[in-house]
């Protein structure tokens, strides 16, 4: 009987409605899964990575529908099953674990509520039984106070117990099969690593199969036994860990293994005077203090990299230097003359010094206008730049930023990918002429290939135009691509700052110690013996 | 808890001094009127010196803050002074006219509001079926007609063949039972009119809903679609719905005028419009105010239910 597959998918194929026609997403795709067996699913976003795993469960998301091929779970035929019979697998037999739990837990329910409700309506326990089991499950993720954190509200948790705690949710009825959609995409370093452990562990306990979706490969070799990899609908190619680290077959997959190749050449150190100088900057949030005497300078023609968990002050000391928040103390230097603390009393030429480029392109663009007036309108208002000279501006700019003017000057955001629409940022940001450009965040919502093409595109930018960077981020891999300064914080101050071959050296302050080790690095073993030396330092 | 009261308290004292604002601009507006209460009561016939002792007896020739003064304390007491026309107190003319008005509105709110939410939830459940459609379509026909044409149209149907009176008359005497037959007209006619607005909003505000990853989990939880929507969509929505609600019944209660007049319902609308044409200042007044703080206090309520709703907003931290 063992060799019977716990989850069998045959030449499946997964439309979505475009408009009138259907689009091919899934473009026949096999998978097997052994009970008590982790695969990994790896591939860019698009490459239709949620759609599989959802389509394990016979689910297909609003807009999108099975068009071939046969699904088969534990000898259930799941395209033929009627809803009732799917409902009655869905939570019990297989569970899902969504990206984002802040999103995923229902804002009017408690956990726990949220917990025994599967338990319930499949009729495996009672209420009592569900929930002094959640308790235990709450213990085994290793959630503060599992006895009591059950009885709050999602918003009253944070995202990486929030995650832990959906894990648990999803273990509830003791499911054969669980499917994991990027449970630690949204987390830091530092708390992706308890919740890896905390899912590696439970999984391994009960013995369930799963299927972990995901685009980092670092996390993958951690979690996985075997990793098949997706490329627009279709297989490229599946092998078991250690041997598709070790020796990738397909050129797409050698291609995802080299992506952070990407390296900026060494600076010499700066002996100029700083272009922006932060100078014992203190801020709160109203009463609730976020920064704490924060120091540092930005050179022109360098990077300084602003490293730390969310929440350690990072952002908000961008909302600082650009004037968005005044601060309660200190002050902020622009070519060594202090800036008015509030963005409403600089003046239009000191505000052009200084661009901002965010996180979320997608959100951060007008949906409504084209490109020619998204990235024009700077130009317009910080140089005066009119008619024919704004035109000649913009097109310079869509050249500077490798997008050909011609095709993409009358484009609106929604005719662009996500790589793109952050070249379109970065654009609008050098429209205004700036010496500084903050970056927060810019390659965090984008894969590692895109992300590669966006950090290449900056350091040639700078190295043409001499700007001074101000790169937020968490992802202490983009830091050693192109960085030359570091500034670590925490809880809103700075733990350490330097060149960045001095930070990176041991040895480190405790906090920059935790972050570096946090990084997953591409070895099958590295979670297990990370966490061995962890133990035995405590 | 704590900070629900301090919530409360502070809602309360808004509403009361958007009641003040209104009491100036209601006092306010009748003294704009060309005239004054004396030549009002008196007629055209009235000699100066008949004037010159009413104005004298009804303290007109006192500056208008000393007369608002007195108006607004007399009114915080429940005295709202004397009708023009007919002498009595205007107290004890809008008591059994505003508990005649309420009964009507509470009548009308008992039948229209579980009615729309079971049919906005029942829309969003089978939404794009036949159910949603001619559900959609009815309501919106129903709020479409005039509030008089879905009267007289009633009364084709359900007075001429003997069903239901025409005429509602009741009195504080009569029997409950008594008072929901006869007044079973005018709230079916209100119950048309409102119920199209709620239930859309209801229909819409879970539709909102059913998009997100919560709902998804749901599903992929194996719930089923009634439970999706009654557990995990509707406590969410219920915020825009009940605000929705809170204002159709300020409407039951304020913008019932005509429904009272086709069926000759001893309502408080009624009273003013009588009022308004015997030129009784008055008592429109009072009715003014009245109606405003129906207004105040349903929209309170509203934000402090759609408060407790919210963990988010209960619970913080």
């Amino acid at each position: 009987m063992t060799d019977t597959p716990l989850l069998s998918i045959r030449d499946l194929h997964i439309e979505g409605r475009a408009g009138e026609a259907w689009l091919p997403i899934i473009k026949g795709v096999d998978l097997t899964l052994h009970r008590g067996e982790v695969l990994g699913l790896i591939g860019e976003s698009g490459a239709g990575k949620s759609t599989l795993g959802l389509a394990a469960m016979g689910y297909a998301r609003d807009g999108c529908r099975i068009s071939g091929g046969e699904i088969v779970f534990d000898g259930i035929d799941l395209r033929s099953a009627s809803e009732r019979r799917k409902r009655s697998l869905r939570g019990r037999r297989i569970a899902y674990v969504a990206q984002s739990a802040a999103a995923s837990f229902n804002p009017a329910h408690k956990l726990i509520d949220q917990y025994a409700e599967a338990p319930l309506f499949h009729e495996v326990m009672t209420r009592a039984q569900a929930q002094s089991d959640a308790v235990k499950l709450y213990d085994k993720m290793r959630l503060p106070n599992p006895a009591e954190i059950g009885f709050r509200y999602p918003h009253q948790v944070s995202g990486g117990q929030l995650q832990r705690a959906m894990t648990a949710m999803a273990m509830a009825c003791r499911p054969d099969l669980i499917i994991f959609d990027e449970p630690t995409t949204a987390l830091d370093v530092t708390t992706q690593i308890e919740v890896l452990a905390a899912i590696r562990d439970i999984v391994r306990q009960f013995d369930t199969a799963a299927i972990y979706i995901t685009h980092d490969l670092a996390v993958v070799a951690q979690m996985a036994d075997r990793i098949k990899i997706l490329l627009r609908g279709e297989q490229v190619e599946e092998a078991d860990t250690r041997t598709m680290l070790a020796a990738p077959r397909a050129a797409y997959t050698k291609s995802l293994w080299a992506v952070r190749s990407f390296a900026r050449a060494l600076q010499p150190p700066a002996t100029d005077a700083p272009i922006v100088s932060v100078r014992g900057v203190t801020a709160a949030y109203g009463k609730t203090p976020v920064l704490h005497n924060v120091s540092f300078d930005i050179h022109a023609g360098r990077t300084v990299a602003v490293v730390g968990e969310s929440g350690s002050g990072k952002s908000t000391t961008a909302r600082v230097i650009t004037g968005l928040l005044p601060p309660t103390a200190g002050e902020v230097l622009l070519d060594g003359k202090a800036l008015p603390p509030d963005y409403r009393a600089r003046s239009r030429a000191q505000l052009r010094q200084c661009q901002m480029i965010y996180q979320m392109a997608d959100t951060a663009l007008n949906p409504k206008l084209p490109l020619r007036e998204i990235i024009g309108r700077p130009a317009e208002m910080y140089l005066g730049l009119k008619g024919r000279a704004l035109r000649e501006r913009v097109r310079a700019l869509l050249d500077m930023i490798e997008l050909e003017p011609d095709a993409y000057i009358d484009r609106l955001p929604g005719e662009l990918s996500g790589g793109q629409k952050q070249r379109i940022g970065i654009a609008r940001a050098l429209a205004a002429d700036p010496q500084v450009v903050i970056c927060d965040e810019v390659t965090s919502a984008l894969d590692q290939i895109v992300q590669e093409g966006i950090l290449r595109l900056l350091d040639k930018l700078q190295g043409e135009l001499g700007l001074a960077y101000m790169f937020i981020t968490h992802d202490l891999a983009t830091v050693r691509a192109i960085a030359d300064d570091v500034v670590v914080m925490q809880h809103g101050a700075i733990v350490e700052q330097g060149a960045k071959a001095q930070v990176f050296a041991p040895p480190h302050a405790p906090y920059t110690e935790l972050l570096l080790s946090s990084v997953p690095e591409m070895h099958p073993d590295w979670l297990s013996n990370l966490l061995a030396a962890r133990q035995s330092q405590t | 808890m704590h900070a629900v009261l301090k919530m409360i308290a502070q809602r309360l004292a808004l509403g009361a001094l958007t009641l003040f604002v209104v009491s100036i601009v209601i006092f306010g507006a009748t003294e704009l009127l060309p005239g004054d209460l004396a030549s009002a009561i008196l007629g055209q016939s009235a000699t100066p010196e008949t004037l010159a002792a009413l104005r004298a007896q009804l303290g007109l020739n006192d500056p208008a803050p000393v007369r608002y003064w007195a108006w607004l304390t007399g009114a915080l007491q429940g005295d709202f002074g004397v009708s023009l026309a007919t002498r009595r107190p205007i107290a004890d003319m809008i008591e059994q006219r505003l508990g005649n008005t309420l009964f009507l509105a509470l009548y009308a709110a008992a039948l229209a509001v579980p009615l729309a939410l079971v049919l906005g939830i029942l829309a969003a459940l089978w939404r794009n079926t036949i159910f949603d459609r001619v559900a959609n379509a009815g309501a919106l026909s129903a709020i479409s007609f005039p509030e008089f044409f879905v009267a007289y149209i009633l009364v084709l149907w359900l007075a001429q063949s003997g069903y239901f009176p025409s005429m509602v008359r009741i009195s504080p005497a009569s029997s409950l039972a008594d008072k929901l037959y006869m007044s079973f007209l005018p709230a079916l006619t209100l119950t048309l009119v409102v119920t199209a607005h709620m239930m859309r909003m209801t229909r819409a505000a879970i539709i909102n809903l059913m998009a997100s990853p919560y709902i998804e989990m749901a599903r992929l939880k194996g719930a089923s679609p009634l439970r999706i929507v009654l557990r995990h969509a509707l406590p969410n929505a219920l915020a825009p719905i009940i605000n929705v609600i809170a204002l159709n019944l300020a409407y039951l209660i304020t913008g019932v005028v005509v429904v009272e007049v086709v069926f000759v319902y001893p309502g408080l609308g009624q009273l003013m419009v009588d009022s308004v044409a015997k030129r009784d200042i008055a008592v429109v007044q009072a009715i003014a105010l009245i109606f405003a703080s129906a207004y105040v206090l349903l929209n309170l309520t509203a934000d402090v239910l759609s408060t407790l709703t919210n963990p988010r907003l209960m619970k913080r931290g």
